[in-house]
């Protein structure tokens, strides 16, 4: 069931310039309902005229002992600069649980997971999902440079780990689709969040090799939960969909991005 | 809880608040987050008689204090409606209200048409005021003679309450409001929105898919007020005022202005509990007033 709530920040750390690690946790002392990966949650960003919509940001990571979400927030524009801002102790409004889920590979499938920028966000909890389920998730993770990559540790402790840097300040020069463990290793479920660029790159890529992969899109949301229908996406079949409730993770057979 | 009971026509609402169409989706959206059973009414998705895809992506740009939308009345028809929400929708607990739009006159009238026998739709709210779709529309709101025409036709089929939707992009609202009384309009409802325009500067390129939407939210709550004056002084039908409404002083304020109901919409997005936050807070304005009734405010401002 969708809940809005107030949240106290007890944490906010800067992983790079540009990226802020919140850790929220409920006010009212409520232990945190199940939730699942590729879910997001809709955050008031309140006190100023020009940042008037909730920001939707994918839910990083579940701290079940401390009771605590984790927000990967990336500066963007004026209302993540706002979140990321925050001190400890403040109080931020969320609606969640909001949108699906990723769906599991079958038993004993290999996945990939692969993101770009702050599009890393969701597979870190995907992550710990497939591990706590008996798979063994491998990691692709793709930045501008170095400090771009962020919770490498976190990662490691999920699986391997394999880096690409624009600038190639960081293992493999280039983008993620020129990393080599593509073409070194066969993998039955790839799971991407990040640019659409990026993404769409990586649905070519799944398909010329029979890879199932599903992708988790970012489209602007005013509302996050099907009321505005703004933030639709094309499908083959379905025409508009909403991307706040019929995904945000979708099948990329199911949309209009390659034929 | 009679204090707050009102009536448009014959519709008899529990209380002054509604949600606006094309905000507060079919209701099932909202059902986790309130108990909508505490509203007057839900206006549901604009519906027209054929299935419509909506514009392209992207539909919305934030403004300052509020947003553009060009959505373009995506929905799957009025006989979708009919055959798959109504028998969801029909079990709540309000007044639910259909928002009808159409691109010709034999559309709108169709798609009343459909939904005449529907026992649990006692109102329909007829939209002459979508600025998002390239024909129809607002194209029938912005003349006397055409808006007029639309409810002539639609009134000929319709026996329950007809509510008429105007858009705030005349130059004269309060004779369009005359002109759609005058052909049996049980209601007036204003404002839609209002056609705007955002540019990302960096790109040089428009924000929206159709280059112009329709601006909601707070930021048009002055201009929607002035409006719902000028048309109180008009008319003589109950009106529905919208425009901006994010609390309950925002509500008193159109009520105060001539607004015999009000709408909420834009801010249905922000805090999806606000509609009933709404109607405690005039409840609790009422009690701190002495006003027994909510209809001794209608219209009540003193000047």
């Amino acid at each position: 069931m969708k809940q809005q709530l107030d949240f106290i920040i007890t944490s906010n750390e800067a992983l790079n310039e540009n990226s802020y690690l919140l850790k929220v946790s409920p006010v009212n002392g409520e232990t945190l309902q199940e939730l699942n990966p590729g879910q997001f949650v809709q955050v008031l960003v309140q006190d100023s005229s020009a940042i008037f919509l909730r920001r939707p940001i994918s839910i990083n990571y579940i701290d079940k002992k401390s009771n605590e979400i984790w927000l990967l927030i990336q500066r963007v524009g004026k209302g993540t600069n706002k979140i990321a801002e925050m001190k400890v102790g403040e109080e931020l409004n969320l609606l969640f649980p909001l949108g699906n889920k990723f769906s599991l590979p079958k038993p004993d499938k290999k996945a990939l997971l692969i993101g770009g920028g702050v599009g890393t966000a969701p597979l870190l909890f995907l992550g710990k999902r497939l591990k706590e389920e008996g798979f063994y998730p491998e990691f692709l993770l793709g930045g501008r440079t170095a400090s771009d990559i962020t919770q490498l540790e976190d990662f490691e402790k999920l699986g391997d780990v394999h880096i690409t840097t624009e600038d190639g300040s960081k293992d493999v020069k280039g983008l993620v689709t020129h990393h080599p463990v593509l073409k070194e290793k066969q993998f039955d479920n790839i799971y991407t969040c990040g640019p659409k660029p990026m993404m769409i790159a990586i649905a070519r890529y799944a398909t010329e090799n029979n890879i199932e992969c599903e992708a988790s899109l970012e489209n602007h949301m005013p509302c996050g939960f099907g009321a505005c229908l703004c933030c639709v996406e094309k499908t083959k079949k379905r025409g508009n969909i909403c991307v706040c409730t019929e995904g945000p993770v979708f099948n990329i057979n199911e949309l209009q991005w390659i034929d | 809880m009679d204090r707050l009971k009102v009536n448009i026509g014959a519709l008899e609402l529990k209380n002054p608040v509604m949600t606006a169409s094309g905000t507060f989706g079919y209701g099932t959206e909202y059902a986790d987050f309130i108990d909508l059973s505490r509203l007057g009414g839900i206006l549901v998705k604009g519906t027209t008689l054929e299935p419509r895809e909506g514009n392209d992506y992207p539909r919305m740009a934030e403004t300052p204090s509020g947003m553009l939308n060009s959505v373009g009345l995506q929905n799957k028809g009025v006989h979708y409606f009919v055959s798959d929400i109504y028998p969801v929708i029909k079990k709540y607990d309000t007044n639910i209200i259909v928002n009808v739009s159409g691109s010709t006159l034999e559309d709108y009238v169709a798609c009343t048409e459909a939904l005449t026998g529907l026992d649990k739709i006692p109102a329909i709210e007829l939209n002459v005021s979508c600025p998002n779709v390239k024909e129809g529309g607002m194209a029938f709101g912005t003349s006397c003679a055409s808006a007029a025409q639309v409810v002539r036709a639609v009134r000929k089929v319709y026996d329950k309450t007809l509510i008429v939707k105007l858009s705030p992009n005349v130059t004269d609202i309060a004779e369009i409001a005359l002109a759609v009384e005058a052909e049996g309009a049980d209601s007036i409802s204003l404002v839609n929105t209002f056609l705007g325009m955002s540019i990302d500067a960096e790109k040089r390129r428009p924000r929206l898919s159709t280059i112009t939407g329709g601006l909601s939210g707070p930021c048009i709550k002055p201009i929607a007020l002035r409006m719902v004056w000028q048309v109180y002084k008009a008319v003589k039908v109950p009106i529905i005022g919208m425009g901006g409404i994010s609390n309950w002083e925002d509500a008193i304020e159109f009520i105060l202005a001539g607004s015999t109901a009000i709408q909420i919409g834009t801010y249905n997005f922000i805090n999806p509990a606000v509609s009933v936050e709404v109607v405690d807070g005039i409840l609790d304005y009422m009690d701190r007033h002495n006003i027994d009734s909510i209809n001794d405010l209608i219209g009540k401002l003193d000047y």
